[in-house]
């Protein structure tokens, strides 16, 4: 396993996201699921950096981790802000039509139908969310 | 990501290069904002877009809305599979025009 501590902050999310693609890449993953990994990644660490902390800021931790056996990649977000289940949400409503659409509300939504899987827990006053996703065949 | 637009009469096309997303948005947000007087026909071409997230989403939504309200049209084109996939997840596959 390995692990990198971020600035919870938008202007960190390069960094993040180059954090996560080498280490997929070194996996030898496939661009398509590089990219839907990305994907819930930029929706994640985006939702830390925007809504846990209050202007103060904190503290955005990622862990990588692989299981050979099964082929199966996964990422752990962890922060220290206020608890938020980001699965306790209801998925959006997404037969509505331009005109009744909101702005929003669709991060989460897309992240969790880009990966295989994803847990949550609060724990030591830290959120603890972590997406699966197969990587490869075994 | 790079925008290269191109505009011939009423009709702009917004060709975009590599990812759409939480950092870049706002980029095409700004330009999609200040681009718009007397277009009737909005064109984005996605040949080259990699990928996108929802606050790409986000942006498209807000354009299509703007050209509806300037009674204009907005399109786009070229799209891969990657981006599709979003679309189709999101329900905006059935919102926007996709040739």
């Amino acid at each position: 396993m390995i692990e990198q501590t971020f600035d919870a902050t938008i202007a960190c999310f390069p960094q993040a996201s180059m954090f996560v693609d080498g280490w997929l890449e070194s996996l030898g993953c496939g661009i398509k699921i590089q990219m839907q990994i990305d994907l819930a990644l930029d929706e994640l660490f985006t939702n830390i950096a925007s809504y846990a902390y209050g202007p103060e800021g904190g503290k955005a931790t990622l862990q990588l981790d692989f299981d050979e056996t099964t082929g199966v990649a996964s990422v752990t977000f962890i922060d220290s802000g206020m608890p938020y289940d980001p699965l306790a949400k209801p998925d959006p409503d997404v037969t509505l039509s331009a005109e009744e659409r909101g702005i929003g509300g669709l991060g989460i939504y897309m992240a969790k139908k880009a990966v295989d899987k994803m847990e949550y827990r609060y724990e030591n006053n830290q959120n603890i969310l972590t997406v699966y996703k197969k990587i490869k065949e075994v | 990501m790079t925008i290269n637009k191109t505009q011939n009469n009423g009709t702009l096309t917004m060709a975009l290069e590599g990812h759409l997303d939480t950092m870049t948005a706002p980029e095409l947000e700004q330009e999609v904002n200040s681009s718009l007087d007397g277009v009737t026909e909005l064109i984005m071409d996605f040949e080259k877009l990699d990928y996108i997230s929802s606050a790409g989403l986000r942006v498209l939504l807000s354009a299509h809305k703007l050209m509806a309200k300037q009674q204009g049209s907005m399109k786009v084109v070229h799209v891969n599979e990657i981006v599709m996939e979003v679309f189709e997840v999101t329900g905006f596959a059935d919102i926007l025009t996709i040739e």
